[in-house]
């Protein structure tokens, strides 16, 4: 196949206008992309599924310093339906990550609460990941008053 | 800062096979790293990093922190007991020190 100088024009100026899309288009994704790649990392690259774990956490929080979550995940915790364990991420907080929860057979329940401090407003993620490899997520925002990352 | 001090909360009784409740804190500032001080300098982090619970010498539940985890960190979670024995608590520094807790339980 040949091109007449016009249809080479044409297609340098695709080519062209292709890449600077993909260049305006990457800095807008850094935020976002840091909590991903960590849902991503520890879900090891699967799609999380929705249902099975539920996040508990308040809509509105008054103090940024101390949020109280909970996560629950439904399971047996009995041979194979089991939870190993469920990472927190905040994506609005300097560093995405919050804290990882590791369950036994000992556990009894796969439940936990804890405190967390949060930025500013943001979505609160919960990703719990069973023994047989599956993966399911929940995810909630937080309305922040004051922020707890004070300084 | 003064030396972290544990506090724990468990019924000192239980059926066997029963999932009791078990509630963790340390008092500790879980100084982030993010804050500045008087002349703009960044207070360099310290947290406590890991906690775990054992039963009998065996696994219950753990938690690796991460700075967004806020001062005096708080736990609540569940053991699964079907026999007498002891919990052990353990809280690791980012500077090294490891603190410690115990509570036995009776199960019937």
């Amino acid at each position: 196949m040949t091109f007449n100088r016009r249809q080479l024009f044409l297609l340098s100026a695709g080519v062209a206008l292709a890449g600077a899309g993909g260049l305006t288009a990457a800095p807008a994704r850094a935020e976002a992309s840091a909590t991903d790649k960590r849902i991503s990392d520890f879900a090891g690259g699967k799609e999380p599924g929705t249902g099975k774990i539920t996040l508990a956490a308040p809509e509105i929080a008054e103090n940024g310093n101390t949020v109280p979550i909970s996560v629950k995940v439904d399971s047996k915790m009995d041979g194979d339906d089991m939870v190993d364990s469920v990472m927190i991420v905040a994506d609005g907080n300097p560093n995405p990550e919050v804290a990882t929860f590791h369950f036994t057979a000992m556990s009894g329940a796969a439940e936990a609460t804890t405190r967390m401090r949060l930025a500013k407003t943001q979505n609160v993620i919960a990703v719990a990941k069973m023994a047989d490899g599956s993966v399911y997520m929940d995810k909630k925002e937080v309305k922040v008053t004051i922020g707890g990352c004070g300084g | 800062m003064a030396t972290p001090k544990p506090r724990v909360k468990l019924p000192k009784k239980a059926k066997a096979g029963e999932t009791i409740v078990i509630k963790t804190l340390i008092s500790h500032e879980m100084e982030s790293g993010q804050r500045k001080d008087k002349e703009g300098k960044v207070i360099p982090r310290e947290i406590i990093n890991k906690f775990t619970c054992e039963f009998n010498g065996k696994p219950v539940f753990a938690c690796d922190m991460e700075p967004a985890i806020s001062a005096n960190p708080y736990f609540e979670f569940n053991a699964k007991v079907s026999e007498s024995g002891k919990f052990k608590f353990t809280w690791v520094d980012d500077n090294g020190s490891v603190y410690t807790d115990e509570a036995a339980i009776e199960v019937s």
